[in-house]
């Protein structure tokens, strides 16, 4: 992976009316890198996508494709390649036909056409279906002839907007693992939309999380997970713990916070914040400790009572009451087998929950 | 001893052959048997009073093959037909695809806007486009104010065009509406995406893809317009012969009118038709493959 830059946005508005879809966006893709883009729904990915592709063009700001600025360069001029949601094959043309379709329109020579169908065929592993019209063919093969469609041109980038949608979770499953094998096999840079956090943590090298047309982080998927810049990349990846309260000082390298009714907790703060600043403490339910009650509270340890436990395999989630206005989550794993009874958390039980400062963080907005 | 699904299949027989009845009885008496009749016709002779002679002979087919006033009436209607389709279909496509992209709640309105005229009489509209094109009509009124002067505007091959034109024309955008409604046009963003300019994209993906309503809209236009008078009539001024209008007289008003030759020349209307729309619906469909 070099570090040259693919594609860069820079400053990038889009305006639908009234509607902000895009709202100066600022980002900067690398060549050969997988990149998700992540936000919920309407928060401007598809739009940021087909301005790239050209379907669209920003209201102000350029966009930029290998150095080459694109202003009003139309989509069938642009070096990207799109996989669209629906797939959109064209339904009166052959598997053969479709994947051959932008070959012909770039007058590539005829038997280098049949070769390089027949190779992104095998790349997408639905050689034999070359004669089949795609209504023929199941979700998971359409959605691999769209790819093979795309890829078949050699494109310098390929956009890809919520292409496992259709799929049912176990398809969606393994085509998350064979695209990303393909991104590295073909070294391509994908760009790819989804307001699926699990598919965008798996996938990608670097994920953008965007909200209401804005980018709010962007980072490896440890980055996001672990050190989210704000409390809503916090709660939109992965489950949290929130609990509101104000600066009270530093220890060590820890910011220390006070909530309303006194408990207090340390964390990490990405920057230094003064006494009183309004915060967000922010801890996993995997990253909290629970432990049985053995006469004095550890460091950073709460006194609670256990109010709900449910078994769910691999791990056992319960909800732990500190007092009568605040509930923390906690996910053990299961590492033991045993069918034990004595061996799992049960509900009235009181218990210690511990929230170690590494593994918690101070957000501000 | 019949199984039960063999008695039920004898019923559902029973019960088909009852609902069957009535609308083949209406095939038969009035669509099957006067094609057998002016089949019949067609081979038969004609005396001085204008009545059917039963004595067989293929005169009336040879007289329409080397008069030229029938042969020409023939490639009038031909061509006059293929150009009111083809006009229709130009005019047409645009206009659908207009009225499928415009938002929701414009498009039945738009639609309703193409319905109107049905909801009055079809000869009431052509005289209000001879009101239009007449000497003293509308445009020649607006063309003297301007300084322009008279032109002849009704009475020749050009106002029965029209006339052809206005009055076909809901049949081709209604099912060409139909057929790119259903089009998605996100197939069109895909064409581009894939190097294609707007003119291959349309050739190549959206043109196949509609030419269902293409045809359905080409042969609802072109089969009554080979066969029509009452326009070649009321604003062609009769000047000329169309099909239609050579069958109608020898039917109702030549003297002795002439039945025989009249189901002549409908049997080879119908021939030629068949070809036709065989050819086309050949020619089209190879391209959609
Ligand atoms: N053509 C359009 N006309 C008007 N508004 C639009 C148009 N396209 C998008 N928008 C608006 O812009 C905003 C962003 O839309 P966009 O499709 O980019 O969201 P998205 O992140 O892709 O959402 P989803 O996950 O639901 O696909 C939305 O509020 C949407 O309603
Ligand atoms: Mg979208």
């Amino acid at each position: 992976m070099s570090d040259s830059i693919a594609i860069e946005l820079r400053d990038v508005v889009k305006r639908f009316g009234d509607v902000v879809a895009v709202d100066h966006v600022n980002l900067q893709i690398r060549d050969g890198e997988f990149f998700s883009l992540l936000g919920p729904s309407g928060c401007g990915k598809t739009s940021s996508l087909r301005m790239i592709a050209g379907f669209e063009l920003p209201t102000s700001g350029s966009i930029i494709i290998h150095g080459r600025e694109m202003g009003i360069t139309p989509p069938h001029q642009r070096p990207v390649n799109t996989v669209f949601q629906s797939y959109a094959l064209f339904p009166h043309m052959t598997v053969a036909q479709n994947v051959a379709f932008g070959l012909e329109m770039r007058k590539t020579p005829k038997n280098e056409i049949a070769r390089r169908v027949q190779e992104a065929l095998d790349l997408v592993r639905l050689s034999g279906l070359e004669e089949r019209r795609p209504r023929q063919l199941s979700g998971g093969q359409q959605q691999r002839v769209a790819l093979a469609r795309a890829l078949v041109n050699h494109p310098e980038v390929l956009l890809l907007d919520e292409p496992l949608g259709a799929l049912d979770q176990k398809l969606r499953k393994e085509m998350q693992l064979e695209l990303k094998s393909l991104q590295v096999r073909v070294g391509i840079t994908f760009v790819f939309v989804t307001h699926d956090q699990e598919e965008a943590l798996t996938m990608s090298d670097r994920i953008a999380v965007m909200n209401k047309g804005k980018i709010l982080q962007v980072g490896t998927p440890t980055e996001i997970y672990e050190r989210p810049n704000c409390r809503f990349v916090a709660d939109f990846i992965g489950e949290t713990n929130f609990i509101d309260g104000v600066v009270i000082g530093r220890d060590g390298n820890y910011t220390v916070l006070e909530t309303p009714e006194g408990l207090r907790f340390r964390g990490l703060a990405a920057r230094p914040l003064s006494d009183g600043t309004s915060v967000t403490y922010s801890i996993r339910p995997e990253k909290v400790r629970l432990l049985t009650p053995d006469g004095a509270l550890p460091p950073d340890g709460l006194a609670g009572t256990v109010m709900s436990v449910n078994y769910i395999g691999s791990d056992t989630r319960i909800t732990v009451r500190i007092n009568d206005r605040r509930i923390i989550d906690v996910w053990e794993q299961n590492t033991r087998s045993t069918l034990d009874r004595n061996e799992y958390w049960q509900p009235g039980e009181a218990a210690v929950i511990v929230c170690p400062p590494d593994n918690a963080l101070v957000l501000s907005e | 001893m019949a199984t039960l699904q063999q008695q039920q299949q004898g019923r559902d027989r029973i019960r088909l052959a009852l609902l069957l009845t009535p609308g083949l009885l209406w095939l038969v008496l009035f669509f099957a048997l006067p094609l057998v009749i002016i089949f019949v016709y067609s081979f038969m002779t004609n005396d001085a009073l204008g009545r059917v002679v039963y004595q067989p002979t293929l005169d009336n087919y040879i007289t329409v093959f080397t008069q030229s006033l029938y042969i020409n009436a023939y490639w009038r209607s031909i061509w006059t037909s293929v150009l009111t389709t083809v006009i229709c279909l130009l005019i047409g496509y645009p206009l659908a695809v207009f009225i499928a992209r415009s938002p929701q709640q414009w498009r039945m309105p738009l639609l309703m806007l193409i319905l109107i005229p049905f909801w009055t009489n079809f000869l009431v509209r052509i005289y209000a486009w001879q009101i239009i094109l007449a000497n003293n009509g509308i445009i020649n009124g607006f063309l003297e104010l301007i300084g322009v002067g008279r032109l002849p505007l009704l009475n020749n091959e050009g106002a029965t065009l029209i006339g052809l034109i206005y009055g076909e024309l809901p049949f081709m955008v209604l099912p060409l509406y139909a057929a790119i409604d259903r089009f998605d046009f996100t197939l069109m963003e895909a064409a581009a995406d894939l190097g294609a300019n707007k003119i291959q994209a349309f050739l190549r993906i959206m043109l196949p893809m509609t030419m269902p309503g293409i045809v359905a809209g080409s042969v609802l236009v072109f089969i009554p317009t080979l066969g029509q008078f009452v326009v070649s009539e009321l604003l062609g001024g009769a000047k000329v012969d169309y099909l239609g209008n050579l069958i109608q007289r020898l039917f109702l008003r030549a003297n002795p009118i002439n039945w025989p030759l009249g189901s002549a020349m409908a049997v080879l209307m119908m021939i030629v038709l068949l070809v036709l729309i065989m050819l086309y619906f050949r020619a089209t469909t190879e391209e959609e493959r």
